[in-house]
């Protein structure tokens, strides 16, 4: 039952021409940061999708997983491929974000020292999200966590 | 230019990436600030940076870039280096700082990858 039930998520993906797969991320990891958008990274590029694509995709997918290291306790990325697009949906459980027009802003950061050692919070991540992405939408609570959803169109 | 003739002109030591010397490379981004090197640095470019951690071997491969050029004599720690030859990501590093390293290769011909922000950020 198992075996023919995976079978038919299968098929149905194909059929679709859909590809879809999540990644957990560690908060406070930074030996790790960067491994997921690695990942996704080569996905795409098997995948044969254009230069520009993989390239925008990569950027803003690491851009939120830093940000999760950074601010969060724990996170998760999701990829999908679909015909037209790569959505990336990135959903942590953290601090959340008080004033997001506050921080969307270039150079706006409220990073701690550990994370500029590192040569981050310089208040570019979500400004370069925006950038990069065709559709980028953002909700946060503070206390719970923020989501972010990145679609780079493949055309 | 090729990568061997970057190395020349910086009198540099190449750590990971010998056998990619061939590469040919025209433009450049310098920054010790890796959130500026994610918003403006352009694939294909060198990327000169003081910063050795393993985070700029992985906006290395997120960007496309050529080569890491690491100046003021920097040597990359041990996970960097298995990063980077993972992901074969060349690593040469001058004794040059990060000004002269800049300026001696742009009087040989490699210029900025962008000259200029206009908008905050530049999108490739």
């Amino acid at each position: 039952m198992v075996v023919w039930k995976k079978l038919k998520v299968a098929v149905r993906e194909s059929e679709n021409n859909l590809y879809k797969q999540s990644f957990d991320i560690e908060g406070g990891n930074f030996t790790n940061a960067g491994t997921v958008s690695t990942r996704i990274k080569s996905i795409l590029k098997e995948k044969g999708l254009p230069d520009t694509v993989v390239r925008r995709s990569a950027i803003v997918c690491y851009e939120a997983e830093i940000n999760i290291v950074s601010y969060a306790k724990k996170g998760v990325i999701s990829l999908t491929v679909t015909p037209e697009t790569v959505e990336i949906e990135a959903i942590d459980e953290g601090q959340g974000i008080p004033n997001i027009e506050l921080a969307m802003q270039p150079g706006y950061s409220t990073a701690n020292q550990q994370i500029r050692e590192m040569g981050f919070g310089a208040g570019m991540g979500l400004h370069n999200i925006n950038t990069y992405a065709d559709i980028f939408d953002i909700t946060s609570e503070v206390n719970k966590g923020t989501r972010l959803k990145m679609i780079i169109k493949k055309h | 230019m090729k990568l061997s003739e970057v190395q020349a002109i910086l009198n540099a030591e190449v750590i990971v990436g010998q056998e990619k010397m061939d590469m040919e490379v025209k433009t450049a981004f310098g920054a010790d600030l890796m959130s500026d090197v994610l918003a403006f640095a352009k694939a294909g470019s060198l990327l000169l940076t003081g910063l050795t951690n393993t985070q700029v071997i992985r906006i290395a491969n997120v960007l496309d870039i050529a080569a890491i050029i690491l100046v003021r004599g920097k040597k990359p720690p041990a996970e960097t280096l298995s990063l980077a030859r993972d992901l074969q990501i060349p690593i040469l590093t001058t004794k040059y700082i990060l000004f002269e390293t800049a300026g001696r290769l742009y009087v040989k011909g490699i210029v900025g990858c962008l000259e200029k922000v206009e908008s905050g950020s530049a999108r490739i």
